[in-house]
This record gives structure tokens, C-alpha cells and sequence, in this order.
């Protein structure tokens, strides 16, 4: 009998980390300067509570993070419930779980960085856009995020790379499901439990180059913004 | 009745002190009307604070703002206007020019709301009646301060507003460049009939450029005025300190003449003849001012003439300032200044001397 040819690598894993790091970060790059334009500019009742809120995910452990999402949109809570009446699936243990879980995952490094960068732009150019009788709306998007672009594009950067890594929640609220819900981090664990070093070891050095060219990237926005 | 096109403001505003801020009361009332108004006093005393209420920066605590026959701001009826609705331009310190657009683009900013062959027509006007048609296509770091401000006062312009206000449009800016921007504003003056509110600490700028003054100091207006009325008579001591120059006496009044409206004083030790005083009595002390350059440098004694010695000497444009250390301070054209502290007096005309206020 011949030597057994090593088994062809599943790519799948990889891809459906790379897509669903790419909507995750769509949505909180949406959401997250949404929420750093709120922060930034308004002043409201519970405004420390919504930047303490944002700020969470980052210090919750990703299990402790899992198990809330589990609470809010599992099967029996209200929001599963409404979606699952809606598509006729559940959310949870699909790829859709997986984004949200990635969009708690990357959302305070994007807020964070995003109203630091909304409030470091001069104050004198909205000013002197209002008084030039343009709406807030006009002024955010042709002055505020213009001048606020370079730090956000490095923090969203930065957020895909997080939400390329995500294991806990992950794991938490999409499962280990191969060919479905399996991401690059949940199949390297699974590789690394199973002996399969080779695997393992491909993904490692995939993700990590992926991840390196990222900061890379993120790194030189950053300082081409503060030259 | 309210004049087509004056500001009538009247705003009150209280910073009440934190633990490392002193607390500050702005509390002012002024018309202003076509033309320039200059809101001139030291830095601190609520001179921006006073134009950024008016553009709708800051919101007074009471008082009434009123343009034209508009209300931006009613402190009673609980009126605030947002400054995109005020229609006030207001250039900034530092220009505040957008730097990610060229001058163009800055200026079609703020041409926006204007139907699209108007607005080309408008920028084009603009650009070319501020020297700024070469330099459209460059972004604002490819300007020079003078052409900055030049596009910055442009922008302002664009939607025609209803009055201008300028925050310190000479900070930064040397001579000449200055002397541009004077041109630049009194041109503005002759051909837009608005109201220009700008603010100053700088002397020449306040007089090259004034209708009407306001008199800044630690949130109030202290006097008002055309230029050459407040340095003719600046009323009480703190208004000749805060225009600075003046030279402050304390006299004592001898006698009074009121028919040849003249008076004897007696003022560095000697007696001299003095301007009519109104409402003085004989035996009175005074506060007395005039002005370095109606003093005279003469080399015999005589009346109304005070020995001197040693000046400590600055020079100016103009002139020499001497200042003999003894409250005379004197501006002499620099042909004719000698220094032979031996046979040096100083003449104080009778006409020179104005009559202050005790401070109220």
C-alpha cells in the first residue's frame, strides 16, 4: 500500500473568517462612528453608561460575552424569536451569529479610535461650516469624517483584524459547525485538539500574515495622519 | 423702531468659577450699525465670547440679540437661532478654512444653497474680487497667511450675509500684509452696507479701521465711541489706561475762571494754567490726561513748562518716545529730538489737558 497522500487542506474556514470579518466590520464601522459621532458631539442623559456599554466587550471575557448574546438572540429570547418568526431559521449556529458576535468583537476599537479622531478635528472648521448655513448632516460628512478619515480607516483595519480572530463568542453563539459555521480560529483549536499539525500550522501562518499586512496597513495610516 | 440691517444686542453670560477657573460675568448691551464696529479691550475681557454668542456658538444666559428685524436670540421667548440660520459670516482667528478642499471647493461649501449658475457666478466674482482667481485650485497648507485670510473672508462673504464677524483678523499677519487686509475691510466697508463686528487688541487696528468703538474690560463695555472722540476724551482713568499713552496727572485746582473757560492748577509742584473744569471747585483735586504727542520738548523755561532730565527713550515709527520717569511721557518727531538733559522742559498745553472721571 502506498503512503497516504496528506489530505487536501479546507480553504472553507479561512474564507468564511475573511467574509465574516468583512461584514462585521462594515456594520461596526457603521455603527461604531455612529455611536463615536453621539459620544463626540452630543450631550445626553446616560451618555456615560453608552460609553461605558461600548466599551464592555473589550474587557468581558469572550465566553462571558457568548453567553449574553446566547440570552439576547438564542432561540427563546425575544430578538431569536422575532428573527426566526421572520426568515423561518434560527439565528444562532449560523454564519449570521457569527458576525454579530465579530461586530461585539470590533466595536469599541472602532468607537474608541473614531470619536478620538472626530474630536481631535478643529472644532473652528464645524464651527465655520455651521456658520456657512450647512446642516450637521453636510458638515459630517464634508468636514468631520474627510478630516477624521485617516484614524478611522486605521482603527477599521485594526477591527477587521479582531474580528478575523474571534474565537469565544464565536464558539459561544455560531458552534463549530465544519463547512457552515466553522471559522479560521475555531478550525486551527479543532486541527491542534485532532494532531492535525499540518493544518493547523497552514492556517497559523495564513492568519498571521493576513493579520501582520493589516497592522502594516494600520500602522502607516496612523502616521501618515500625525505627520 | 429697528433700523433695516443694525445688531442690537444685549447679552448676558456667567462662567461661575470651578476649582481651577476664576468665574467670569460677561454682561454687554450695544447697537451696531452698517460699517465697522470694533470690539477692542485685553484678551479676557469677553470680546470673542460676545461674537460667538451673536454667531450662535454660545448661548447667553438672558438678553435679547436682534438683526435687522430678526431674532437670533431671545432669552425671554426662550429664542435660540442655530448659527446655519443666523446668517452671520464669521471669519476665524486661525481661519478655520476646510484643508481638505481647495480654495473652490471651499468656497462652493459655502455657496451650496445658491441655484447652480448663481453659484458659479458668485464664486467666480468672489475669487476674483478678493485676487484669489490664480489661486483657486490651491489647497489651503499651499497658501500664504495674507491670501488665507483673504479666502477665509471670501468664503464668509459667499452666502451674502447679514452681518460679518471677524475674530482678530490681524493676529499673525506682518505689516504689509496687514496694510492688505485694511484695505480688504474698508473696502468691504464702502460696498457692503452690513454690520462688521471685529475684534482687536491692537491699537492701530482698532483706529485704522473703527466707525464706532466698544471698550472691552473684564466682561463690560467701559466706553463707546468714534475712535478720535475716545482718545479726545476718555472719560475716566481706567479708559485712558486700557487706550494706553496717555499721560495721567493729579491736580489741584487754584482758581477757576469760567467766563475765559480757563482755570490755575497746580501740578508738579508748580502752577499752571489749566483747561475750564466743569463741575469743580476751587481747592478740588483732579485727574487730568493728555497725549504723548500734543506735549512739546522746548529748551527755555516758561509757563506751563516742566524741567526734565534723563528720558528712557523708545523708538517708534514715527518718533521718539521719551519718558522722563516722572509722568511725563512725550512723543518727539526724531529731526528734533535733542538730548541736553541740561536745558530740557517740557510744555504741557492748557488745551492738552482733559478732565477724567473719578472711577464710579
Amino acid at each position: 500500500m502506498a503512503a497516504p497522500s496528506p489530505l487536501p487542506i479546507d480553504w472553507f474556514p479561512l474564507w468564511l473568517s475573511l467574509e465574516v470579518a468583512a461584514c462585521a466590520t462594515l456594520i461596526s464601522l457603521a455603527l461604531g462612528i455612529w455611536l463615536a459621532w453621539l459620544l463626540a458631539n452630543r450631550h445626553f442623559t446616560g451618555k456615560e453608561i453608552l460609553d461605558a456599554l461600548t466599551t464592555l466587550p473589550l474587557a468581558l471575557p469572550p465566553t462571558v460575552l457568548g453567553y449574553y448574546l446566547l440570552v439576547v438572540i438564542g432561540r427563546n429570547s425575544w430578538l431569536g424569536g422575532a428573527w426566526e418568526s421572520l426568515t423561518g431559521s434560527p439565528l444562532i449556529f449560523t454564519w449570521r451569529a457569527a458576525v454579530i458576535a465579530s461586530t461585539l468583537h470590533a466595536i469599541p476599537l472602532l468607537v474608541k479610535s473614531s470619536r478620538a479622531a472626530l474630536e481631535s478635528v478643529d472644532h473652528a472648521c464645524e464651527r465655520a461650516g455651521r456658520s456657512l448655513g450647512a446642516s450637521e448632516w453636510r458638515i459630517f460628512w464634508h468636514v468631520s469624517l474627510p478630516l477624521a478619515r485617516r484614524p478611522i480607516a486605521a482603527a477599521t483595519a485594526l477591527a477587521f483584524a479582531r474580528s478575523l480572530g474571534d474565537f469565544g463568542a464565536t464558539l459561544m453563539i455560531a458552534g463549530d459547525i465544519p463547512g457552515r459555521t466553522q471559522t479560521a480560529a475555531i478550525a486551527i483549536f479543532d486541527a491542534v485538539e485532532s494532531g492535525n499539525t499540518r493544518v493547523a500550522r497552514t492556517l497559523v501562518i495564513v492568519i498571521s500574515l493576513v493579520t501582520a499586512g493589516i497592522v502594516f496597513l494600520a500602522n502607516r495610516l496612523e502616521r501618515r495622519h500625525s505627520a | 423702531m429697528n433700523q433695516v440691517g443694525m445688531i442690537q444686542a444685549h447679552i448676558s453670560k456667567n462662567f461661575p468659577a470651578g476649582p481651577e477657573s476664576a468665574g467670569f460675568r460677561l454682561d454687554v448691551q450695544f447697537d451696531a450699525n452698517p460699517g465697522v464696529t470694533v470690539l477692542y479691550g485685553p484678551s479676557g475681557s469677553g470680546k470673542t465670547l460676545t461674537l460667538d454668542a451673536i454667531a450662535g456658538f454660545v448661548q447667553p444666559d438672558a438678553g435679547r440679540i436682534l438683526l435687522g428685524n430678526r431674532i437670533l436670540y431671545d432669552g425671554g421667548a426662550k429664542v435660540h437661532l442655530l448659527p446655519r440660520e443666523r446668517a452671520c459670516g464669521y471669519v476665524f482667528q486661525n481661519y478655520a478654512l476646510f484643508p481638505h478642499m481647495s480654495v473652490r471647493e471651499n468656497l462652493a461649501f459655502a455657496a451650496h444653497g445658491l441655484p447652480r449658475l448663481e453659484r458659479h457666478r458668485r464664486i467666480a466674482e468672489l475669487l476674483e474680487r478678493f485676487k484669489l482667481t490664480d489661486l483657486a485650485g490651491r489647497y489651503p497648507r499651499e497658501l500664504s497667511g495674507g491670501q488665507k485670510q483673504r479666502a477665509s473672508i471670501a468664503r464668509a462673504l459667499i452666502a451674502e450675509p447679514q452681518a460679518l464677524l471677524l475674530d482678530e483678523p490681524g493676529r499673525g499677519l506682518d505689516a504689509s500684509l496687514r496694510a492688505d487686509l485694511y484695505a480688504v475691510i474698508l473696502e468691504m466697508k464702502a460696498s457692503l452696507r452690513i454690520p462688521m463686528l471685529l475684534v482687536t487688541h491692537d491699537q492701530d487696528e482698532c483706529f485704522a479701521l473703527a466707525d464706532h468703538v466698544l471698550l472691552f474690560s473684564a466682561g463690560r463695555i467701559l466706553h463707546r465711541g468714534a475712535p478720535l472722540d475716545l482718545l479726545r476724551n476718555p472719560g475716566t482713568p481706567a479708559v485712558a489706561s486700557l487706550l494706553g499713552d496717555f499721560n495721567l496727572y493729579e491736580a489741584e485746582i487754584l482758581t477757576l475762571d469760567p467766563g475765559r473757560q480757563t482755570s490755575r492748577i497746580r501740578m508738579f509742584g508748580q502752577d499752571m494754567n489749566g483747561p475750564h473744569l466743569r463741575g469743580c471747585f476751587k481747592g478740588a483735586r483732579v485727574t487730568l490726561c493728555a497725549r504723548p504727542e500734543e506735549l512739546h520738548l522746548v529748551t527755555k523755561a516758561g509757563d506751563n513748562r516742566v524741567r526734565v532730565h534723563q528720558a528712557s527713550l523708545l523708538e517708534r515709527p514715527h518718533a521718539v518716545r521719551a519718558d522722563f520717569g516722572n509722568g511725563l511721557i512725550i512723543d518727539v518727531p526724531r529731526e528734533t529730538w535733542r538730548e541736553k538733559p541740561d536745558d530740557l522742559w517740557v510744555e504741557i498745553p492748557p488745551g492738552s489737558l482733559r478732565q477724567l472721571r473719578p472711577e464710579s
